[in-house]
Formats: C-alpha cells, sequence, structure tokens
C-alpha cells in the first residue's frame, strides 16, 4: 500500500515539474519570438512628450527627444535628450546598456560644460521624477529575465499569452513582471510590475500600435499606474523613425556635448 | 550698461528670427545675505547685496548640422560691486563637424576633472571669481579646438590665442582678501602680456568602467601670484602676477555600482618651483534610501599640494566631506552639503549648503549658504552668508 502511494505520488510530482518545465520553455518560447519580432531596426529616433500626473490630478510636462542604435547580443545604445522643463534643457543622457551587467552611463550638465560618468546602479530609481524607474525604458533583452507561460487570456480585441518574467539583474525593483504578449505580432499590450514585497505596485498599458517599415511596432502610448500612490506617467511618442543612418559615432561622450 | 543694450537687441532678434535661431537662457535675482558685519572699512557697509544676472545662448545650425554657431552672452548688474557687475562673451564660436574629427573656433568653455570639491586639472578656462566663489562660473576662453575621434580615444588639440585675468571682488566688495586686487595692472613673465598664445592636447578614453584623460599645457598661469604694490592713489594693492607654465595632468575615474574612486593630479613648472599636486577621493551612494526615491551620496575628498603653503593654494592639505540628496521628485530638488577642513592649520574650515528645487515648469529657486571659520586670520571670517537665487528659463 504504502508503495502504491509513494508512486503515485512520484508519478504525480514528476508530471508537475515535467509540466512546469514545458511552461518555462513556452515562457522562454515567447520571449524569443518577442525580440525576434523586432529585431533588424538597426536605430531609431522618436520624440516624446511625458505628463506627469499626482494622485489630485496636478500635472508636470517633459518634452524629451530620444535616438536609440540596435546593438547585437548587447543592450542598445540610447541618447536622450531633454527640452522640458526649461531648467534642464540641454541636459543629454547617453546609455550603453548591458543585459545584466552594469551600464554604461554619463550625463551631460550644459551649465558646466560638464560630461559626468555615472554610477547605473539606480536602474530602479525613478527616471525624471516620473512613476517609470530607468529599468522600464530600456531595451528588452532576452537574458534579462526567466520566464514562465501562465497561460492565454484576452486583451482588446486580441488574444494574449500570459507571461511571467522574473528579473536575473540582482538590484532590480521587482521580484517579477507579469506581461501580456498578443499571439500575433508579439507585441507587449500590458505588463502588472510587482515590487520587492511581492505587492502590485505599477500597471503600464501600451496602446495605438502603428507599423513602421512594414514590419516593426510601435506604441504611440504609454501609461503607467502607480496603484500604490495614485500617481501616474504617460508617454505620448510622435514622429518615430527607423532605420534614419545613425552609428557608433554618434553615441559618445564628444557627441553629448554638441548634440542640440 | 551692456546688459540693457543687450537685452534690446534680444528683443529684435527674437521675433524675427525664432523660426532659425534656438534661443535659450535663464534671467534671474540673486540676494546675498550677510550674518555679520564687514571686516574691512572699505567693504560696502551693507547686510544685503542684491543682483541680477542673465545668459542667454543663441544656436544657428546649417549644412546638415555639420556647421553651427553659438553665441552666449552673460551678464550681472551687481548692487554695490562694481567688480562684480560684468558681461563676458562666454561662447561666441564656430563648430565644424566630420566623421571622425570636429574643429571649433571662437570663444569657447571647456571642462576637464572628476572631483566635486577641487577642480585641480581644469585649466583651459579662467575663474570667474567675482560671480562666484565655488570656482564653478568660467570666463569664456579664445581657442582652435581640433578634437580627433579615433579607436584609441579622444584626442584634443588646443591653440589658445589670449589669456583671459581671473575676475576679483571690487574694493567695496565682500568675499574678498584683506588687501584688495588691483584688475587693472596685472603683470605678466611673458613680454607678450595677455597676447601669449597658449597650446594644450589631451587624451581622453574609457576603458569598460574607467574613464581616463591625460594632458600637457604650456603656457600662462591661470593661478596668479600676488605682488603686494601702490597704485597711482597710493593705497596698497595686490597686483597679480601670471607666469609662464608647463603642466601635466592626468584624471581618473572608476564607476563601480555604488562607487565612484576619482583622482585629479598635476605637475607644474614654472620660474619658481617644479611641484605636484594632487586631489581624490570617493562618492559612495545609497540608493533609494529606506525604500524611498531618495539618493544619499557620501563624498569624501582630499587635496595635497607639494608647496605645502597655504598663501600659494587654499588646498595645500585639506579634507573635504560632503553628502548630496537627491530627491528624485517632479521637482528635481537636490541638496550638497559640504565640510573643508585644513588638516595644517585646523582652524581653517569651511562649510556650505546647495540646495535647489524646480518651481512650476521654468522657474528654479536656489539656496547656497556659505559658513567660514571665525578666526582673526581667515579675511573671509566675517564673510558667512546665503545667497538665494531665483532664475525664470526660456
Amino acid at each position: 500500500m504504502r508503495f502504491i502511494i509513494l508512486s503515485v505520488t512520484l508519478f504525480l510530482s514528476s508530471i508537475s515539474i515535467l509540466m512546469a518545465a514545458s511552461m518555462e520553455d513556452k515562457g522562454m518560447e515567447i520571449a524569443k519570438q518577442r525580440k525576434l519580432h523586432n529585431q533588424g531596426w538597426s536605430d531609431s529616433q522618436a520624440e516624446m512628450l511625458m505628463t506627469l500626473r499626482n494622485k489630485s490630478g496636478h500635472e508636470s510636462i517633459r518634452n524629451i527627444r530620444t535616438k536609440t542604435l540596435e546593438i547585437d547580443d548587447d543592450g542598445d545604445k540610447t541618447l536622450t535628450i531633454f527640452d522640458r522643463p526649461s531648467d534642464v534643457k540641454g541636459t543629454v543622457f547617453l546609455s550603453f546598456s548591458h543585459p545584466l551587467g552594469n551600464d554604461d552611463q554619463w550625463l551631460y550638465l550644459p551649465a558646466l560644460k560638464r560630461v559626468k560618468r555615472i554610477s547605473s546602479r539606480n536602474k530602479s530609481g525613478p527616471f525624471m521624477g516620473s512613476e517609470f524607474a530607468f529599468e522600464d525604458l530600456s531595451s528588452f533583452e532576452i537574458q534579462k529575465y526567466s520566464y514562465k507561460y501562465l497561460g492565454d487570456d484576452s486583451c482588446g480585441s486580441l488574444s494574449c499569452f500570459k507571461v511571467e518574467n522574473i528579473p536575473l539583474y540582482k538590484h532590480s525593483g521587482y521580484s517579477k513582471i507579469i506581461v501580456w504578449v498578443d499571439n500575433e505580432h508579439y507585441r507587449i499590450y500590458k505588463a502588472d510590475y510587482y515590487d520587492r514585497k511581492k505587492s502590485l505596485l505599477k500597471t503600464l498599458t501600451f496602446s495605438d500600435y502603428k507599423q513602421y517599415n512594414n514590419k516593426y511596432w510601435r506604441a504611440d502610448k504609454f501609461m503607467m499606474i502607480n496603484h500604490q500612490t495614485g500617481k501616474s506617467t504617460q508617454l505620448d511618442w510622435k514622429n518615430i523613425r527607423l532605420s534614419t543612418g545613425l552609428s557608433s559615432k554618434d553615441f559618445n561622450k564628444n557627441a553629448m556635448k554638441r548634440i542640440r | 550698461m551692456y546688459f540693457l543694450r543687450l537685452l534690446l537687441l534680444f528683443a529684435f532678434l527674437i521675433p524675427s528670427l525664432t523660426q532659425a535661431l534656438d534661443v535659450r537662457g535663464y534671467i534671474g535675482v540673486s540676494a546675498l545675505h550677510f550674518i555679520n558685519d564687514p571686516l574691512f572699512d572699505k567693504q560696502h557697509q551693507h547686510n544685503q547685496q542684491w543682483s541680477l544676472l542673465s545668459e542667454v545662448e543663441f544656436y544657428q545650425a546649417w549644412n546638415n548640422d555639420q556647421d553651427s554657431v553659438l553665441f552666449t552672452p552673460y551678464a550681472r548688474i551687481d548692487q554695490y560691486d562694481n567688480e562684480r557687475s560684468h558681461f563676458d562673451i562666454r561662447e561666441l564660436s564656430w563648430l565644424h563637424v566630420e566623421d571622425n574629427w570636429e574643429v571649433r573656433s571662437g570663444i569657447s568653455k571647456v571642462f576637464w576633472g572628476v572631483n566635486e570639491f577641487n577642480h585641480l586639472v581644469d585649466i583651459i578656462n579662467q575663474d570667474d571669481f567675482a560671480d562666484d566663489i565655488n570656482g564653478e562660473e568660467k570666463l569664456g576662453q579664445p581657442m582652435i579646438n581640433l578634437t580627433l575621434l579615433k579607436d584609441w580615444g579622444t584626442l584634443d588639440l588646443f591653440v589658445l590665442p589670449g589669456f583671459r585675468e581671473r575676475t576679483f571682488p571690487g574694493e567695496n566688495g565682500r568675499l574678498r582678501f584683506p588687501i584688495s586686487v588691483d584688475t587693472d595692472h596685472a603683470r605678466y613673465e611673458s613680454s607678450a602680456k595677455d597676447k601669449h598664445v597658449d597650446f594644450s592636447v589631451r587624451w581622453n578614453h574609457t576603458f569598460d568602467d574607467y574613464d581616463i584623460a591625460i594632458y600637457y599645457f604650456k603656457g600662462t598661469n591661470r593661478d596668479p601670484y600676488f605682488i603686494p604694490d601702490k597704485d597711482s592713489n597710493g593705497e596698497l594693492k595686490l597686483i597679480p602676477y601670471y607666469n609662464q607654465i608647463d603642466q601635466v595632468g592626468m584624471d581618473f575615474q572608476a564607476t563601480l555600482e555604488e562607487w565612484l574612486w576619482k583622482l585629479e593630479v598635476i605637475q607644474r613648472n614654472d620660474e619658481f618651483d617644479n611641484y605636484a599636486a594632487l586631489s581624490g577621493g570617493f562618492e559612495y551612494t545609497f540608493y533609494t534610501l529606506f525604500d524611498s526615491s531618495v539618493d544619499l551620496g557620501l563624498i569624501t575628498e582630499y587635496s595635497w599640494d607639494e608647496r605645502n603653503d597655504t598663501t600659494l593654494s587654499q588646498f595645500q592639505n585639506d579634507i573635504m566631506f560632503g553628502a548630496r540628496f537627491a530627491f528624485n521628485d517632479v521637482q528635481s530638488s537636490e541638496i550638497l552639503t559640504g565640510w573643508i577642513q585644513d588638516l595644517d592649520y585646523t582652524h581653517l574650515h569651511s562649510f556650505k549648503i546647495e540646495a535647489s528645487r524646480r518651481l512650476g515648469d521654468s522657474w528654479k529657486i536656489s539656496l547656497d549658504l556659505w559658513l567660514f571659520s571665525n578666526q582673526k586670520y581667515n579675511p573671509l571670517s566675517k564673510d558667512d552668508h546665503i545667497n538665494l537665487t531665483l532664475k525664470k528659463y526660456f
């Protein structure tokens, strides 16, 4: 009798291990497809209007331009140029991101004409006082997370895969991120961010997707809502251009000093 | 009244050329409040000292952004101190950019270094010391700067025709030496005086987490010696004396997670001496302090000068402790506090707080507090002050 119980228990637990393994494989497969569907655009330029809203609805506005260079087998290189608020106009942020290690980051302070190398340890800190952390805005790289497929779910008019992403970066501000990825174009539809204490912290929703170069999808609108503070940050993208001919010489300390 | 003329000029230029021109800058008002009465008779006897200040940047690019001109006038009008009321062209330069090189010609500003307190290696631009005692306000320097971008790093070559004298507060101004500086009769080692052509070459490169730069400079010393002498009215003044120097310098920063390790070193050779000086330390940051969005950086920097003479270098053997709070809030609030302690003359120390935050969308308020050791040999002992500045950016 004891033998039979043991066997059944062993059988059941090995099934659950096998199922878990296949859920992880499927999660990884979705991540790979997500990356594959968004590869080869080479570089991009865009303008962003960032609207910060506090609990009582008070708004403050930031205008930002970004230039991004796609790097094979590594994180992207990004230049961020601040146009508003006007006291930070001319400030430039340069980042060479790496999936797991620390990013290389520099900040150009126009009043002093000083390029400062800064620590990237702060990936979980807020970007420009907004509800976005630096890590929320960095490029998607497969090596950044471990994955688990949680099932199918509807998302708007589409059907989505629901996948749990667990950050592997030790200083990430999140215990997990649940993402909804549509099963046709592998575009991200929604993400739930859980803080280090495992409570739901923020939800990011992407909308107004448009296709560029007949292949790549970009959302015009990102909406991040912080459930714990009631604050939100909305990003409205404009003038998105892909494959504009940027190269690594546009992404260095010297270029920061003269970019407008 | 350069300032008024300038404002009129802007008023005419802006509406007609907005389409082509990029114009940005600020206009501000600053209130210095001195806690004590002045130490010296000829200093103005008011505890409040107001000034108006403005810096505006005009930028025009053409040829697909490969060519551009930048013009940045700066002006301050001070209520009492005529030396502090001044106009300067911070920038008036033409930049031409090619794939692997660029040339900037005209008046410009260049910053070198990594430290927070003592900007030891920063030599191209002269200090605008009358404007601000922090050593971060600089005068525009005429230059031709060729930058070569190579796989092995960035090489900057400078030809610097003409020299800018350091500015100092006037006789009736605060924050000055016991004897005021006569900036109208500066003396030079070189017979070319302030027309001497200086040269410099600097290489800098990044190796993963390490940024390094090495340079050579030959020309007029930016730091004057002082000769006490009588002026035409028979009054004792300090006459600045600028000699010729050869200097090599190095700056280095290691960026290792929460740690920034910094070092600046120079070796300077002039007609009197051949000496070294160094300044370096670390900044350690506690990110998202107590799970808030606040970052706290702790800074320790040490400075040493081989001449070991406080009259020649303020930082001959000094230690500096600082704490930087970045609130990462919507208003970008920041506080930097610092304690500077002389290790040879332990009665000499000073304390400062720099705090700032944005108001609304385009205003910024900043508060600077300086406290100096109240010691009779310290000329700044009665100059403890609070400086409140409000700027409107556009």
